[in-house]
């Protein structure tokens, strides 16, 4: 197999495209840093010149409002130049390659690229493509992996609980499609949460994932029974019925985090939820609403995150 | 026109002969006199085999001419020492007509390389739904009758084919695909596809569908060649059903014997194929099947793709690698790593699909058609996309050093390849 595409010659990261084959000392030093940018957000300025004179696309294939938004806000912070391009709606609809997009918006001096694709592995192949001193993060291709949602996650993790070593992590609803699943599985077993569990029917849980080192609940009452932390995914609307689940409604009967299920997990207990949330579907209004709920501070240290990812990256 | 091959080592599986000596050739077969010949050829060093026979290789033609043409793989049949090939009828339009296949085998017959051999649709389009005309195809020249890589999603349609093929003898040779459960699936269903955020196709997506047919080859009386086996449970049922005296034959993909799912590494589009690349343990059964012969031959599966369809995500890459030039070095490695004779390695890319073809040549006898290969076993190069004459450089081996070098490729007593 190839080197780790993401580290470049002297180990340091060159590109973000996954959480899995990170060492755990990179994870620590982007949280650290992160940790060290979550005060300027608070601040009455909130700009560091660390990227001055830099540029970041913001490349987005697949649409999405929230995690663009985040990036673009991260980067001001840095004093970067931020350009939105909304791909989807542009070149690739003339039939311009992805390769093509590439290349053209190299040529005008990008020095970090921001991708969503619907694509599993699209970032890798653009990896792959662009010039020594630009860098690739990934903001979500396919299935397969969202690293600075799973940062984040790690991060309002650590805030709450401060040590990875005895967690007990619940990880709830559409596994099978989850990017987001995926990236925090490799960053909790990389810094050593003991007890990852993945909560959902078998529709929604993919083949071998007990490789990746969690344990696979479909009882989420059992699963939920000393947790920690409880995350919970979102559910897509066009696999609400079909042949992966009947209806929105029986999800939310099984699978459904309400005050009673969270009654089971640990009194101190997290939860948590990439967003955008379907309220009664995946979770609860109490719940959401309700004092074990970290749903908004996980957006604020998401800007912190990324700030985080793209100094570091920017500067190897 | 005669012909002396001189002081080789002659290697016929057929005949299981593997000793140093002459091989004569006049008018075009191999023949018993070893007198004076209007030319020599010194194969001192050199193995002197059968011409490889390829049971599906991709040309290209007519229909997509921009990933490949016939004369760019027919110069890449006869690099690799291919001199017989059947070409699946998944062209564009599909090979559902006899216009189309008269067509391809004249062009074919035109550039005097390989000889190629049309398999017909078995269904019109391809599409699954009305039964092509056998009988007019088989007359312009197909051989047999496939499906492609389009499985048959209905089974009444599946049976009815296979009826109507018994009723002539026409061979059927068909990939055993549920297409419900392979649907949106781009690789094997397991651990790599769950890392890589792939959508998967599980191994009963094979084994349902074999067993599906399997029920129907014992009903109908049809002969059945399974394409491309992927699974250690194929392997398993098709063990079983040559016990039971069933009429089927089978074969594997030279990638299938030597890549895994684990070769997809990061995203290589290269490994995009159909069927997906599966466990090791499949991988291994796989060449454990095809050495014990439960598994008959060995094919290139040639899919010549364009670098612009390779150079996309994983799931949207076109499937296919390129193979006429990669199937006897592979062939040679894979019987190397299972320590077999070369007369028994051979045998899976000569007498054994010769069988299943119905066709003379295959073996070096007098009287059979003189289409041999002279090569080096141990010589090496280096796959890099200017070695290939195919125009497709699509190959998950690029850059692999492999062993077993084409001189010489002949067909009916000439000289079409030779190594530069």
């Amino acid at each position: 197999m190839a080197a780790n595409p993401q580290l470049n010659a002297s180990g340091e990261l060159q590109h973000l495209l996954s959480i899995e084959g990170l060492p755990r000392a990179i994870l620590e030093q982007i949280l650290n840093t992160a940790e060290s940018f979550v005060g300027v957000t608070e601040r009455e300025v909130k700009k560091v010149p660390l990227m001055r004179g830099k540029s970041v696309f913001n490349l987005f294939f697949e649409p999405s409002t929230r995690t663009r938004t985040t990036f673009e806000i991260a980067a001001k912070r840095l004093s970067a130049d931020v350009i939105n391009l909304n791909v989807a709606a542009s070149s690739q609809t003339k039939g311009e390659s992805l390769l093509d997009t590439v290349a053209n918006l190299s040529a005008m001096q990008a020095d970090v690229f921001v991708v969503r694709h619907g694509s599993s592995g699209a970032p890798y192949l653009i990896a792959r493509h662009v010039k020594p001193h630009e860098h690739v993060i990934n903001a979500g291709d396919g299935r397969h992996a969202h690293p600075t949602q799973g940062l984040l996650d790690l991060y309002t993790i650590r805030h709450y609980k401060k040590d990875f070593g005895a967690l007990t992590v619940a990880i709830v609803g559409d596994v099978l499609h989850s990017r987001v699943a995926r990236s925090l599985i490799h960053g909790l077993t990389t810094l050593g949460a003991p007890e990852v569990r993945v909560i959902g029917p078998q529709t929604l849980i993919p083949a071998g994932v007990a490789a990746l080192g969690v344990r696979v609940f479909h009882d989420m009452r059992a699963g939920l029974k000393g947790c920690d932390v409880v995350v919970m995914l979102r559910l897509q609307n066009e696999r609400m019925n079909g042949p992966l689940l009947p209806s929105a409604q029986e999800f939310f009967k099984n699978y459904g985090l309400t005050a009673e299920k969270l009654a089971l997990a640990n009194p101190d207990a997290i939860v948590m939820h990439p967003g955008p949330m379907n309220r009664g579907v995946e979770i609860d209004s109490p719940v959401a609403d309700g004092p074990h709920s970290v749903i908004l501070p996980q957006v604020t240290f998401g800007i912190a995150v990324r700030m985080a990812v793209m100094s570091i990256v920017a500067g190897n | 026109m005669s012909l002396l091959i001189k002081g080789g080592r002659i290697v016929d599986p057929a005949s299981g002969r593997d000793e140093i000596g002459d091989v004569f050739v006049d008018k075009g077969r191999i023949a018993e006199k070893k007198g004076k010949a209007d030319e020599t050829i010194d194969a001192k060093g050199l193995v002197v085999a059968p011409g490889l026979i390829d049971l599906a290789a991709r040309l290209r033609e007519p229909g997509q001419e921009y990933k490949a043409t016939l004369a760019s793989e027919m110069d890449a049949a006869v690099a690799g020492g291919v001199t017989s090939l059947a070409c699946p009828p998944d062209t564009h339009p599909p090979l559902d007509e006899p216009g189309l296949v008269d067509m391809l085998r004249r062009r074919a017959k035109a550039l005097s390389r390989a000889r190629a051999y049309p398999v017909g649709a078995l269904t019109v389009k391809l599409a699954g739904e009305r039964l092509a005309e056998m009988s007019v195809l088989a007359e312009a020249g197909c051989v047999a009758f496939s499906q492609a890589n389009v499985p048959i999603a209905d089974t009444q349609v599946l049976w009815r084919a296979l009826q109507y093929a018994a009723t002539f003898g026409y061979p059927v040779w068909l990939r055993a695909e549920d297409r419900w459960l392979s649907r949106e699936g781009v690789a094997h269903d397991g651990e790599m596809a769950t890392r890589l955020g792939l959508a998967g196709i599980p191994a009963f997506t094979e084994t349902i569908a074999l067993a599906t047919m399997l029920q129907l080859v014992g009903a109908t009386g049809a002969r059945v060649h399974f394409c491309r086996l992927s699974t250690a449970a194929a392997v398993d049922m098709m063990r079983a059903a040559k016990k039971e005296k069933l009429p089927v034959t089978c074969d594997v993909g030279i990638h299938y014997v030597h890549l895994s799912e684990t070769d997809l590494g990061y995203y290589d589009s290269h490994c995009r194929l159909d069927p997906p690349l599966r466990s090791q343990r499949d991988r291994e059964a796989l060449a454990a099947g095809l050495a014990d012969g439960t598994i008959d031959c060995v094919v290139s599966d040639h899919a010549p793709v364009d670098e612009d369809q390779k150079q996309l995500p994983f799931a949207e890459a076109e499937t296919g690698a390129t193979g006429l030039e990669l199937l006897l070095p592979l062939a040679l490695k894979w019987g190397a790593g299972r320590k077999l004779s070369l007369v028994k390695t051979l045998a899976r890319v000569t007498s054994d699909p010769a069988r299943i073809l119905g066709v003379q040549s295959g073996r070096i006898a007098p009287g059979a058609p003189a289409d041999l290969v002279l090569f080096d076993p141990e010589e090496s190069w280096r796959v890099l996309p200017g070695a290939l004459k195919s125009q497709g450089k699509n190959t998950p081996f690029l850059g692999y050093e492999l062993a077993g070098r084409v001189h010489e490729t002949i067909v009916a007593g000439s000289v079409v390849y030779r190594k530069q």
